[in-house]
């Protein structure tokens, strides 16, 4: 019935339009504004174009301001402060652009509207004007650019020695942790050696993955550098820390990686905020089927002191699962044990 | 020599056009070799696959704007991808996106801009009868509708069209396992894209080899308007990175059926882990972006040839430094290949690289700035009249510094790690690439829609559709910036499984109205446009006073345009309210000689050398006509 009442409204609805532009063609053709050259409707949106300008432009900075707090996510990492600053640089450097570009682009359709007394300017061209408008932004754009690659440099550079080594590893759809254990170093992998119980396809017969373990957690001290040896086992993923201003492509066959030093412990945060219940999170930005959109780990930024206890509580995968060591040399496999 | 080539040209197409007549339903309608009329096919294709485009993106608007919504009554459409809540299912979700992209980029702005303008102006425009191969502009459309056939039937298969989005990364797309998509969906793609890549080349040739060899006399490349400048430069773009695709997509059906390892390597999925090492799924990248960047350019340049144009004359004034306007053209043309990797700054490729394409990238903003600052300069005391199509290029003009300007946050790869692949690049690359290119296409056809259909569309309902269209874009892509700076990635099905990005429900369901209500008046145009084709109001022959050849043509050209002989070209196309002159506007076709008050003193010189040309070609065309009896 509904449905019926809808359709019948649509239909009156379109029927009226209808008549509506009938008639104000047959009135258009009566009064012979169809052939003018500009008709009435110049002016209208001539006008129109200023009214936009207003509005949108003012609807743009009250929402712009009023949001701020919103879009404006809290930064938990040291280049984060840099990269962020030179967002904001590009962004006054690019509104200043777009609002007198934009001004001048909606207040010439008002000022030099047609009329049939006046004539255009003859202004074919002015290399002077040319050379100006490209040497200018040229000389702006550099600035952007030494910044950024200055920045870039820093941020791409190899990490310090003494960074706190945690691999992640995306697969469809989740993030698998490993941790070095105490000698820092990763023990080997190889894709072939996955199975459910080694889901991150650990080469056990390598010495250094005795200590490795895993966590549902990314661990990380504060205030010293963290690198993230980033892999994926099926198809491409992106870790994706918000917070920490960080995304790396995990890419199958071939390792990346993204250091960097968080600076605020996730209860300082929470703190700063007022919010008990934050979380420092990682997402995956790089499209990998059904799941993508869940693939959440929480990373927990905590002081170095605490850091260290963690780590020394941590259980490594072959005490978690002896299983795991079956199989390995004698020699390594007493190494193990030691450790136990 | 060339003088005497093109008036035995000219005096042998005459002598055919005469013959011409018996054309049947299927010669005229459907296998044409008539360069108008492919336009026009062409025209309708990228009109079906933009509403079929459009669409898709508001079925995940749907989605995202009102996540709760129960979509029960898509059933009848979307069959088993309603789930048995009512939902979308999210698989399906990818593949909408997917195909969006795909639609979008390809069939609408592609296909539909450059096959639609480069086909009917570059003839009308340069003074030619038709293409350099009619037969092969006919094969283009046709590679092109075979291959629009067989992605229109990939969205209806079983297991869902390609859903590894539009840029079809492997391993996704190469592993059935990874996606269902990537089964016969993401095959039918492939060879889809074939058929488009061979269509894209045979209109390239052909737009190329036009635009060299057909010019009228006294067309030189300096008098070529914009537009025709636009579309030869695309045409180059085109045929130089259509093949690199075409090997990305090549090396990806091998690794998908024959088991090579161009891009997989490593990997452990279902269970199971493969055989295949050493390929790496980056190269894919860089292939696929090799033509992706200059894709941008492929669908952005004819939209600013045609606003170059639309401006200039609603201006009435010359389009300001036309020199200016081609050396960036050319610039963007050849940077275009050298900035692809900035897709790939945080792909784990060398640090390094990153560096070296950042500063390649922003380079090539530089020539978008002056074709800003000469648009707005030429809009600059001019006298303005607001067609549609003047709207349309105004609006395009916004776009391009909006959606340009955050191509400076993009290009820098310190800034980029946060905001690449969120909804900031969405509403970047829909601002400067979908809707200026869109906006170009719309204003191209109520500029030149007289001209196609020798009737006027109607301009009031233009008016409406404008700025619903613009105000909508604006509303539906400006809030996408704040959203993509909280860090809210793209292709998400949904975000309320993160804490940083469970909010702006309020926001995504705005968007999601904005979208509706903009797709919703492109049916005003729609209905404007068939309407006009059968009862709009007759046109005449040069309803914009416009100065270019195609005005010269009969209300309704025929085969090979002009009637009798094709004119020839005394001046550039922007005399446009010249001091001296009577009207605002001369024409191409009108000598310089007959316009002694409004010469310019370096133009007075030229009209001796002039008179000796016109009286040189009298004296042919009497040899040509000799030698025909």
């Amino acid at each position: 019935m509904y449905g019926f009442l809808i359709a019948v409204g649509v239909l009156l609805l379109l029927s009226i339009i209808w008549m509506v532009y009938r008639i104000q063609t047959l009135v258009s053709v009566v009064k012979g504004s169809d052939k003018k050259i500009a008709s009435s409707s110049n002016k209208i949106n001539a006008i129109l174009f200023v009214v936009f300008l207003v509005a949108v432009g003012g609807l743009m900075f009250w929402y712009s301001i009023k949001e701020f707090d919103n879009y404006q996510l809290p930064i938990a990492s040291e280049h984060g402060v840099v990269t962020d600053q030179l967002f904001w640089i590009t962004m006054a450097v690019t509104g200043v652009v777009f609002l007198i570009t934009h001004v001048l682009l909606f207040i010439f359709p008002y000022k030099y509207q047609y009329k049939e007394n006046r004539k255009a300017t003859f202004y074919p061209d002015n290399n002077k004007l040319e050379i100006i408008w490209t040497v200018v932004p040229g000389i702006v754009l550099a600035g952007l650019v030494i910044s950024g690659w200055m920045a870039w440099s820093d941020i791409t550079a190899p990490a310090p020695e003494n960074a706190h080594v945690v691999e992640i590893m995306g697969y469809q759809f989740a993030w698998d942790i490993r941790y070095p254990g105490k000698d820092n170093i990763l023990g080997d992998y190889d894709y072939r050696l996955t199975t459910a119980q080694n889901g991150m396809g650990v080469d056990f017969s390598d010495k250094n993955a005795i200590d490795d373990f895993s966590s549902p957690v990314v661990v990380i001290p504060k205030g010293e550098p963290v690198l993230f040896k980033i892999r994926a086992r099926d198809v491409l993923h992106s870790v994706f820390a918000p917070h920490m201003r960080l995304k790396m492509d995990a890419v199958p066959g071939m390792p990346t990686r993204f250091w960097f030093v968080p600076t605020k412990t996730t209860a300082e945060m929470r703190e700063e905020l007022g919010n008990p219940e934050f979380n420092y999170e990682i997402a995956c930005t790089e499209i990998c089927g059904q799941g993508h959109n869940s693939m959440r780990r929480v990373i927990e930024v905590v002081e170095p002191a605490e850091y260290q206890k963690w780590v020394s509580e941590q259980k490594t995968f072959i005490q978690t699962n002896p299983a795991l060591a079956d199989g390995i040399e004698v020699e390594v496999k007493e190494v193990a044990d030691i450790q136990k | 020599m060339a003088t005497a080539t093109v008036a035995t040209h000219d005096t042998g197409a005459h002598d055919h056009h005469d013959h011409e007549h018996h054309d049947n339903f299927v010669t005229k309608y459907i296998f044409s070799t008539d360069h108008k009329m492919i336009a026009k096919q062409y025209l309708v294709s990228g009109m079906f696959w933009a509403l079929i485009g459009g669409f898709l993106s508001i079925l995940f608007r749907l989605q995202l704007g009102f996540p709760d919504m129960n979509l029960e009554f898509l059933r009848p459409l979307l069959g088993g991808w309603i789930t048995d809540t009512g939902q979308l299912d999210p698989t399906f979700y990818l593949a909408l996106v997917t195909m969006h992209g795909t639609i979008m980029v390809f069939f609408v702005l592609t296909a539909g801009l450059s096959g639609t303008f480069s086909n009917f102006l570059i003839p009308l425009q340069i003074g030619a009868r038709d293409m350099a191969s009619g037969f092969m502009n006919m094969l283009s459309f046709w590679f092109f509708f075979i291959s629009g056939v067989i992605m229109f039937i990939s969205l209806f298969i079983k297991t869902g069209p390609a859903g590894g989005g539009w840029v079809v990364y492997p391993p996704l797309s190469a592993l059935e396992q990874a996606i269902p998509g990537s089964g016969l969906g993401m095959t039918l793609w492939l060879i889809a894209m074939t058929f488009f890549i061979a269509s894209s080349l045979m209109g390239g040739i052909n737009y190329i080899t036009t635009v060299i060899n057909l010019r009228t006399k006294g067309m030189s490349f300096s008098r070529l308007p914009l537009t025709i400048w636009a579309f030869f430069l695309t045409a180059v773009i085109g045929l130089l990175s259509f093949p690199v695709l075409f090997a990305a997509a090549l090396l990806l059906v091998f690794d998908r059926s024959f088991g090579t390892s161009f891009y997989l390597s490593d990997i452990y999925i279902g269970g199971e882990a493969l055989p295949n090492t050493g390929g790496s799924p980056v190269l894919y990248q860089h292939l696929f972006w090799f033509l992706g960047h200059p894709e941008v350019y492929i669908v952005l340049l004819p939209a600013l040839g045609i606003t170059s144009e639309v401006i200039a004359t609603n201006s009435r004034k010359p389009i300001f430094g036309y020199k200016a306007m081609i050396i960036s053209m050319l610039g963007i043309t050849i940077l275009s290949f050298i900035v692809w990797a900035h897709h790939m700054f945080v792909s784990g490729m060398n640090p390094f690289l990153g560096s070296i394409f950042m500063f390649l990238t922003l380079i090539i903003a530089v020539p978008s700035a002056v074709k800003v600052f000469n648009y707005l300069t030429t809009l600059w005391r001019g006298n303005l009249i607001f067609t549609p199509a003047m709207l349309f290029s105004i609006g395009l003009v916004s776009f391009f510094i909006s959606g340009g300007l955050t191509g400076i946050f993009l290009g820098n790869s310190a800034i980029d790690i946060q905001l690449h692949d969120t909804y900031f690049v969405v509403a970047h690359f829909h601002l400067v690439m979908g809707s200026a290119s869109f906006f170009g296409m719309i204003a191209g056809i109520y500029h030149w829609f007289p001209k196609m259909f020798g009737r006027m569309m109607d301009a009031r309902l233009g008016y409406v559709h404008f700025w619903l269209t613009f105000v909508g874009v604006y509303m539906v892509f400006f809030p996408m910036h704040y959203i993509g700076i909280a860090g809210f990635p793209r292709r998400y099905y949904s975000w309320t499984n993160f804490e940083f990005s469970n909010m702006y429900t309020d926001l995504n369901m705005f968007v999601s109205v904005a979208a509706i209500i903009t797709f919703g008046a492109q049916f005003i145009f729609m209905f404007n446009f068939f309407y006009s084709m059968y009862r709009g109001r007759k046109a005449t022959p040069n309803p914009w006073r416009s100065n270019t050849l195609e005005w010269t043509t009969p209300i309704e050209p025929g085969h090979g345009n002009w009637p009798g002989e094709i004119p020839t070209v005394y001046r550039w196309p922007y005399d446009y309210s010249k001091p001296g002159a009577e009207e605002d506007f001369i024409p191409q076709t009108v000598p310089l000689s007959a316009t002694p008050e409004s010469n310019l003193p370096h133009e007075q010189e030229k009209v001796k050398e002039e008179l000796e040309i016109m009286k040189e070609e009298e004296s042919e065309v009497l040899v040509a006509n000799e030698s025909k009896h």
